[in-house]
């Protein structure tokens, strides 16, 4: 059965049920912030007026800071531990939004493909069900229909979720999802209505939102031709270098690794780095091919927009969640500059 | 279009037209509400753009020192000029290249309040000198200006630029001895293990952007301590230690140097009250050196960085 209804009444039983299999993870208000953490029932989530996360849930499966071994000194020897967090466990994480999901599904393509394998990544994502919330209201810095995508995207997600008001609708997407689901006494088949009701409610969204750029040209042009344009320095000269639009997104996905010392051991710990910064290319001989800003801003779109499409069979790494948009200080905003490279 | 903005695109295009000078950095409208964004005008088409409302938020002196020998002018209210007092002094940019077009301010707004005052996504903002207006799906909320301005603006009392080479408009009044660290004089009351708590608490959700940093015009440094990688000064993880060391190190090197323009907390992603820490160093500085404030004129020095033989601390002569 692809399609299922729960009534909100029951979604604190639901949550139970889904407990009894794995742990669970939903929306949580922390602070200012919303960020996915795990919960204990149903009232620790508060769906209403949820847009989505302040940062981007990457940090899930992706951490900020992770330790990818430990070694010591023992005696004569010195030895290197893996780190636990390398073995994590099952998880269902309900609310993530479409375009979060599409970016799981992009870094997936990142850090597994035919040269390598990403353990860090895959064992954290291979242990997580995804539940996905379709997005009914999406925001003004939205713009997921100029990406390839849309606000009911089921990519990346396991199962997808629609608010119908008085009912959730879920359908299940993948066999995790169809597991995750199975077992349910709270679950009921839905009514022709309902189903006629969530595929208006997706069409409704889709429509909501324009689409504010294309790619066409951005794909006939050569990477040269793009890097070369004048542009550049005025989409950069505003830029403060910070990392903020690299931190905030959910695709970007670069990082340093350090070994962190302390007497007769350490820490490899790889962490979250940003294109935007001096640092992040310069050589050790002092040298830097990306000297300036225009030259590290100009890198953030090419890879976005140009490289990842060309190495990916056109898939855009970039899903138009807007957060780079809202936050980013200078608003330097993604969907101009790209208007600009479509030009 | 309130008269400041037209005023500043006639000063822009006058400095543009005669070639006085090579850019005009001010702002221009920003793509989403409550936002404008830093624009450089190059012609008079582009000075056309600029404007000044109340969300013309950071530090536009943090541009100055790398405008690479070009003649720039720039829009500066009271912080700003302040900043440029500073860059000046320090030797960071040379004054012979800047024109300094002043801008009476009236404060910034905080986006942070106005979103949290009205029940959805505000889509469109518009400000006169006493109200802005929020408008969204189904709300259109007025708000008092002097209620939702940045938590630095709204005890400013320079808000006239110290020095300039051209005023846009008459100074706007300036506010007589407003309240002030309140809540750095909850924090300094408070026990040693509650403090470290409190500061804990307060930076935790620091992602490490370091969108304050390069927001500052203090920090003008090729080399930030925190990027050093021989020696390195700072670990680079998500460790709280590292981030404390981050934050407190930042603040002692604005010791004398803050005018308080709040374009830290301005840009934090985050929204972390950040002034919290270096306004305790600011504070202090103000009370030990008889009511000190950063860079007011150009003669002038910060108090840490004079040496005198009857200095009042004994440590500096022993």
């Amino acid at each position: 059965m692809e399609y299922m209804r729960l009534n909100k009444k029951n979604l604190a039983v639901f949550i139970e049920e889904l407990q009894n299999k794995c742990e669970v993870w939903g929306p949580v208000k922390q602070g200012e912030q919303v960020k996915f953490a795990p919960i204990s029932g149903a009232a620790d989530i508060n769906l209403d007026g949820f847009k989505n996360t302040t940062m981007s849930p990457k940090e899930i499966f992706f951490p900020q800071s992770e330790i990818m071994l430990s070694f010591r000194r023992e005696g004569e020897d010195a030895n290197i531990y893996r780190d636990e967090q390398a073995m994590p466990s099952k998880k269902a994480i309900i609310g993530i939004r479409p375009c979060d999901a599409r970016a799981f599904r992009i870094l997936d393509m990142i850090f597994k493909n035919d040269q390598f394998a990403d353990n860090y990544w895959l064992s954290k994502r291979d242990a997580v069900t995804l539940v996905g919330l379709g997005c009914t209201e999406p925001c003004g810095t939205c713009f997921c229909t100029s990406v390839n995508s849309h606000p009911f995207d089921e990519t990346g997600l396991d199962v997808m979720v629609a608010d119908l008001g008085e009912h959730f609708l879920l359908k299940s997407l993948t066999k995790k999802g169809r597991e995750l689901l199975a077992g349910s006494h709270v679950l009921r088949e839905p009514s022709e209505a309902n189903i006629e009701a969530y595929k208006t409610l997706r069409k409704n969204a889709e429509n909501a939102m324009t689409i504010q750029f294309g790619a066409e040209k951005v794909n006939a042009k050569t990477v040269l031709e793009l890097f070369s344009e004048d542009y550049w320095q005025r989409v950069a000269e505003p830029c403060l270098n910070c990392s903020t639009c690299s931190y905030v997104c959910p695709t970007c996905h670069c990082f340093d690794i350090q070994d962190e010392v302390f007497r007769g051991g350490g820490e490899r710990v790889r962490n979250w780095e940003s294109c935007m910064s001096w640092i992040f290319t310069v050589h050790a001989t002092g040298h830097n091919p990306r000297p300036g800003k225009k030259e590290r801003v100009r890198q953030r779109f090419m890879h976005k927009f140009k490289y990842i499409p060309m190495k990916r069979n056109g898939e855009i790494g970039c899903v138009g969640c807007g957060r780079c948009v809202t936050l980013c200080p200078v608003n330097i905003d993604i969907r101009e500059v790209v208007k600009q490279m479509n030009s | 279009m309130n008269v400041r903005t037209t005023n500043l695109r006639e000063v822009a295009k006058k400095l543009l037209d005669k070639q006085k000078v090579d850019v005009v950095i001010g702002f221009k409208k920003g793509t989403i509400p409550l936002k404008n964004t830093p624009y450089f005008a190059t012609n008079s088409q582009e000075a056309d753009l600029l404007l000044w409302d109340g969300n013309c938020i950071g530090n536009l002196a943090v541009y100055l020192p790398k405008m690479a020998g070009k003649r720039a002018a720039i829009v500066a209210q009271g912080c700003v000029s302040r900043n440029i007092v500073g860059l000046i002094q320090e030797k960071q940019v040379d004054s012979n290249n800047i024109y300094i077009i002043g801008m009476p301010c009236t404060g910034m707004l905080d986006p942070r309040k106005i979103m949290a005052a009205v029940p959805g996504e505000i889509t469109e903002a518009t400000e006169d000198s006493l109200y802005v207006i929020a408008k969204g799906k189904g709300f259109e909320i007025t708000l008092n200006r002097s209620d939702v301005l940045n938590r630095n603006c709204d005890r400013c009392t320079v808000r006239n630029p110290v020095l300039f080479d051209e005023i846009v408009s008459e100074p706007k009044p300036e506010l007589k001895d407003p309240v002030r660290y309140e809540k750095i004089r909850a924090v300094e009351a408070m026990s040693p293990v509650e403090r470290a708590d409190f500061i804990d608490e307060l930076l935790s959700p620091c992602i490490r952007c370091y969108a304050c940093r390069d927001a500052c015009p203090l920090c003008y440094c090729p080399e930030c301590f925190v990027d050093k990688s021989n020696p390195q000064w700072c670990g680079k993880s998500q460790n709280d230690k590292d981030v404390l060391s981050y934050h407190l190190i930042r603040a002692f090197h604005t010791a004398g140097r803050c005018t308080e323009c709040g374009a830290c907390e301005e840009v934090c992603p985050m929204g972390i009250k950040i002034r919290l820490i270096s306004g305790k160093v600011e504070k202090d500085i103000r009370e030990i050196f008889d009511g000190y404030e950063a860079w007011k004129d150009l003669k002038t020095p910060p108090p840490l960085t004079v040496f005198q033989r009857d200095d009042p601390q004994p440590f500096v002569k022993e």
